[in-house]
């Protein structure tokens, strides 16, 4: 299926939930508001000419200072989903804000969100609503902060392994 | 006195001697520094003539820890049990700059110079380090286990 019909079905379906929408060198994205993601993950997965039944990935980008969104929402969690039947790709953005870093989890719909959501609230602090057990993936427990935020300090030393500062 | 202190010093001369050449190592190898130890290890370069030709991997059954390639936070508590396990006497060598310093990972996830968590008898620098510089470090720390002598 083009990507263009897939972006127009999702609009059909979620109206006035689907933010945007863009496509760069065949590659199309849809930007979806919280309150639709899940509806828009299991619309892509269980639409018969749909069919995305592959989460190919779920990440974030930190958007902190990027120039030209200094008053925008602060992250993007990503998904990447692939359909193996129909051999097609569709990427699918979510806006958050800083001061409320929730999502609703997709494991319910992908088992392994349960992993990349984890990872994502290791590296990010984004939590995920409903996840049936959000511990840090990479780091470990009592590791302070998340890393791959923009306002991490690259120098930042950890309570358990030193060199003391 | 006398005869019997003569006697020990001269009894920790030979010990140190035979010690020196029965280097019973440890390789912790974790990245890209394994190379330049097994082409050290090989026949080129040949450590065997230095006594260091056999590594041993049970730390239990070792002398020297040698720490090849970078230590994560995550490896840490695994090369602090592994040094805990050795039996004394132990030496450690850091080889390569990521043990030495943390090398060029200023970053979360690495441990800035592993002497943060156990102590380092001999540093060999480098990114690799060239097999003459770890033939160098190795003859260092006979010269240590041989005299009993304090870090370099």
């Amino acid at each position: 299926m083009d990507g263009q019909a897939i972006l127009a079905r999702l609009e059909t379906r979620l109206g006035a939930r689907l933010l945007g929408t863009h496509d760069h060198r065949g590659d199309h994205t849809a930007i979806v508001a919280r309150e639709g993601i899940i509806e828009a993950l299991t619309f892509s997965r269980d639409e018969s000419d749909l069919r995305f039944n592959v989460l190919m990935d779920l990440t974030a980008v930190d958007y902190l200072k990027l120039p030209g969104r200094e008053d925008g929402p602060r992250f993007d969690v990503v998904y990447h989903l692939y359909s193996i039947p129909h051999n097609h790709r569709i990427r699918l953005k979510v806006p958050v804000e800083q001061d409320d870093p929730v999502v609703p989890t997709a494991t319910s719909l992908w088992p392994i969100a349960n992993w990349l959501e984890r990872e994502v609230w290791d590296m990010f602090g984004i939590r995920f609503a409903g996840h049936p057990d959000l511990r840090r993936l990479l780091m470990y427990e009592e590791f302070e902060g998340h890393p791959l935020r923009k306002d991490y300090p690259i120098e930042r030393r950890q309570p358990l392994i030193g060199p003391k500062v | 006195m006398g005869v019997g202190s003569f006697f020990t010093s001269k009894l920790d001369e030979a010990i140190g001697w035979g010690r020196k050449y029965s280097i019973f190592q440890y390789p912790f190898v974790t990245a890209c520094c394994g190379m330049e130890y097994m082409a050290t290890a090989c026949s080129h370069y040949d450590v065997d003539r230095f006594g260091a030709g056999l590594p041993r991997f049970s730390p239990r059954q070792a002398d020297v820890l040698f720490v090849v390639g970078t230590i994560s936070h995550k490896m840490a508590p695994v090369l602090k049990r592994i040094y805990d396990q050795m039996c004394e006497p132990k030496w450690v060598v850091a080889f390569g700059v990521c043990t030495c310093t943390g090398g060029f990972y200023n970053n979360y996830a690495t441990v800035q110079g592993i002497d943060t968590i156990i102590p380092v008898d001999v540093y060999i620098p480098g990114c690799p380090p060239r097999p003459e510089s770890v033939i160098d470090g190795l003859m260092k720390l006979q010269e240590k286990i041989a005299t009993g002598a304090q870090r370099y």
